[in-house]
């Protein structure tokens, strides 16, 4: 028991970029172990994928060809599978969406004890030490997990991706998926976000968090926007609280953006926040709180009150 | 098997959480009390205002919440009473006490307990708590009572005709995948499916004298061993930062005008 087994993450026939960061981190720990690092890669074009994921550092690919889209009963009927096929020490699986839709299941079913959107990992062949962020991002943390075996989510862009093309043996699974058990089918995806602007092509951003309060609020940021002739995008809340459409939101749910210059205002920064953003050119955060995590990415920063500061602001440029 | 019930059950999680102010300090492997405040967990608040609503629209005709956590918590509780909630059940032991990482092993196995004894037709967690963030225990209770699940729910169609729940779950960069559930399931819901409500004065009136059972790991007949757990929560630590911030001090027109400066230099509004 010595192994480590990654679940590759795709959707709508792409390979996520996560799936190569999984090598990496898969790599990491089978390099202490001293075991082989297994790429599972279910559903979806899966000779396609297997091609694209053999890279360096990965010893052998298993395929399971099974439905075009991701369902979270295929995917821990065959995880389940290859666990007791390979039996690895650690299971390794994205914390995507989808990701949280299978990995609880198979660790439930394995019995296996979880730990989710890990930003490090650590072993000394025996006691998987892993690093999680409580509290929003306020406090990073340290668990130890005492057990044979374990899988762990790992969080995307914490590791690097693997490069370079690998020589990992490649088979294909032929996984004996219990149809009956699969009580949920996908009717399709939509596209959301669309609509009057595309807060992507934006070149300045002016962007509003929690820190607003009120809907009734919002003017003095589009006061700003308006004397900046920048565009107006939010964080999750205020998208959330129906305050503006989905189309304005940055973030990892929202829209990716890397405009020449963000004013995040009222904006903590959470991860999720943050994985939107953090290609902005120059980042500049109004923020009472000094520790929130928008600093740690931010260039230039006021830590004030934003209903001082921001009519301050468009006065300037009235 | 065709069903008669034309009613449904539903059981929502309940979190309280605990919340942290701007500065802090750390003792040991925990934040320390004074710096920590409780709330509702934000993602459960909206699974309560989603179960409410489904009772509105005639489709359930009882809300049951659960809890895991001490007597501290029961304000909290009131608070999804208040809402609209039935009744509340909440779990506590001495062999709760004192563990400082519940992981998702052993809350699965109380949640459990109280699912295969209510026996709701649907549940709804929220997708995560803002404290530990695991955001698992949703899809793994529904794993161990054998439901259907669908994880990060953020639009639930009210009719839930022929026992289907259709679902969009909230994929990430702006797209959403519609789904359709069999029921019996678990949804862990995410923010902004709704409009949480406020409590109202008449509801929090209301929620003092609605049924609020205590059960042991005894009562819910687990072992003891079962939440063990095996994890251990060994460092807590404020994250380095690779920070190189420049702050401008000052009032807010001297701030204002260094901002107003940059934006100029990067040909911004002209």
């Amino acid at each position: 028991m010595t192994d480590v087994l990654a679940v590759a993450d795709h959707r709508r026939g792409e390979l996520r970029d996560v799936s190569y960061e999984l090598v990496t981190a898969g790599r990491e720990l089978a390099d202490v172990t001293g075991g082989d690092l297994h790429l599972a890669i279910i559903s979806g074009p899966v000779d396609d994928f297997a091609e694209k994921a053999n890279r360096e550092g990965v010893d052998a690919i298993h395929t399971v060809s099974h439905g075009e889209e991701f369902n979270h009963d295929i995917y821990t009927q065959a995880i389940a599978q290859l666990y007791d096929a390979i039996a690895p020490q650690y299971v390794l699986a994205p914390n995507s969406v989808n990701g949280l839709d299978y990995a609880p299941a198979v660790a439930d079913e394995l019995d296996l004890p979880i730990v989710t959107d890990a930003v490090g990992l650590e072993t000394d062949g025996q006691t998987l030490i892993a690093n999680r962020e409580m509290y929003g991002g306020k406090v990073e943390t340290t668990v130890e997990v005492d057990a044979e075996s374990a899988l762990v989510t790992i969080r995307s862009a914490e590791w690097p991706t693997a490069e370079g093309t690998g020589d990992a043996s490649i088979e294909a699974l032929d996984a004996d998926i219990d149809k009956d058990a699969i009580g949920s089918s996908v009717t399709g995806f939509e596209e959301v976000g669309g609509g009057d602007v595309d807060i992507s092509e934006a070149d300045v951003l002016v962007s509003i968090g929690r820190g607003i309060e009120e809907e009734e609020n919002l003017d003095i940021i589009r006061d700003l926007a308006d004397a900046l002739d920048a565009t107006l995008s939010s964080s999750r809340p205020i998208v959330d609280n129906g305050w503006l459409p989905k189309n304005r939101q940055v973030g990892q749910s929202g829209k990716v953006v890397t405009p020449d210059v963000y004013i995040a205002i009222g904006i903590s920064g959470a991860v999720q926040h943050v994985a939107g953003m953090k290609g902005s050119e120059t980042i500049v955060a109004i923020n009472t709180d000094p520790n929130a995590p928008i600093m740690d990415i931010a260039d230039y920063a006021i830590h004030d009150d934003l209903f001082d500061v921001v009519p301050a602001l468009t006065e300037q440029f009235q | 098997m065709a069903t008669h019930k034309t009613m449904m059950k539903i059981l929502v999680t309940v979190k309280e959480v605990a919340t942290v102010e701007d500065e802090f300090e750390i003792e040991g492997t925990a934040i320390a009390d004074q710096y920590l405040g409780a709330d509702l967990n934000e993602w459960d608040d909206y699974a309560v205002e989603e179960a409410v609503q489904l009772q509105e629209a005639g489709l359930a005709d009882e809300v049951v919440t659960v809890t895991i956590g001490p007597e501290d918590c029961e304000q909290t509780i009131r608070q999804a009473l208040a809402k609209g909630a039935d009744r509340a059940i909440r779990i506590w032991d001495d062999a709760l006490e004192g563990v400082d990482l519940l992981d998702v092993g052993a809350k699965t196995e109380l949640l459990k307990a109280v699912v295969e004894a209510e026996e709701p037709d649907l549940v709804l967690s929220g997708v995560q708590s803002g404290d530990d963030s695991f955001g698992a225990t949703g899809v793994s209770l529904a794993s161990a009572v054998d439901f259907q699940w669908g994880a990060v729910v953020n639009g639930l169609e009210h009719d839930l005709e022929d026992g289907v729940a259709s679902v969009r779950r909230e994929l990430e960069g702006g797209v959403e995948e519609l789904t359709d559930i069999d029921l019996p399931a678990v949804l862990t819901i995410q923010t902004g499916i709704n409009e949480p409500r406020y409590a109202s004065l008449r509801g929090i009136r209301q929620a003092q004298r609605k049924d609020l059972d205590v059960q042991t790991l005894a009562d819910l007949g687990v072992d003891a061993g079962a939440v063990e757990g095996d994890l251990e929560l060994t460092e807590m630590y404020e994250p380095e930062t690779e920070s190189d911030v420049t702050v401008w001090e000052g009032g807010a027109d001297d701030t204002a005008g260094q901002l107003a400066e940059l934006l100029r230099e990067k040909g911004v509004a002209q």
